[in-house]
């Protein structure tokens, strides 16, 4: 059964693996589920002009945020047979190392979640207003964008 | 009219807030940008998108609404 209420998929800070392994478990009950595809974005130490960046502070525009996130969730459910989807973001501080994205979606059949997986993730990076202040070790920054 | 402007990441650094209220006469968003640069002039380089109650909008829409924000390019994921 799809769950098609607004959610906050906002969480504070990374995304711990604790928390991705309990969202797991938590589809043990869904037998009908044959196949799960999980996305982790995970912030990476670029270097740029000589700089490493330690860590990205998200910020959003939360309210049009969370319903773009809504509208990506449902135009996934129209466009792929999937169980259940579940998309959590973080906003604030973010080690680079950490994850900062995860997308878990759902379906019996394999083929499905694959695609979908990718259609969700590109969506989030192209129409969800969420900027990422990218902070340098020695605590400069620049402002990242998606490419 | 009275209008909340809400601003984010590079476009709050440069407005040194992240949201006020306007008076506003004028009809459409290209208008009011105008107005806005007036009093951030650097703002007038910067790459960003208008959203108006939560909608992206063109240049030419309409101020209809009670909420517009300045959205710089999208970082998510």
């Amino acid at each position: 059964m799809a769950d098609k209420k607004t959610k906050n998929v906002f969480k504070k800070g990374a995304i711990s693996s604790d928390f991705i392994g309990t969202s797991i478990a938590k589809h043990q009950s869904k037998t009908t589920i044959g196949a799960h595809n999980i996305f982790l974005g995970q912030v990476r130490a670029d270097v740029i002009d000589n700089k490493t960046v330690a860590a990205i502070e998200y910020t959003a525009y939360e309210d049009m945020a969370n319903e773009k996130f809504h509208a990506i969730r449902e135009a996934t459910f129209k466009k792929f047979d999937l169980t259940c989807m579940h998309i959590y973001h973080s906003l604030g501080t973010v080690k680079a190392g950490e994850i900062c994205l995860f997308v878990f979606a759902s379906s019996p059949k394999r083929k499905i979640v694959f695609k979908a997986i990718e259609y969700i993730v590109e969506a989030i990076k192209a129409d969800v207003p969420v900027f990422g202040k990218e902070i340098f070790e020695d605590e400069t920054h620049q402002w990242k964008v998606n490419k | 009219m009275t209008i909340n402007v809400k601003y984010f990441g590079l476009i709050a650094e440069i407005t040194t807030c992240e949201k006020e209220r306007i008076l506003f006469t004028k009809k459409n968003v290209s208008e009011f940008l105008e107005l806005l640069y007036l009093k951030y002039p650097s703002l007038k380089n910067k790459d960003f998108q208008v959203a108006q109650n939560q909608e992206l909008v063109s240049q030419d829409a309409l101020i209809s609404g009670h909420e517009l924000a300045l959205l710089p390019p999208f970082a998510g994921g």
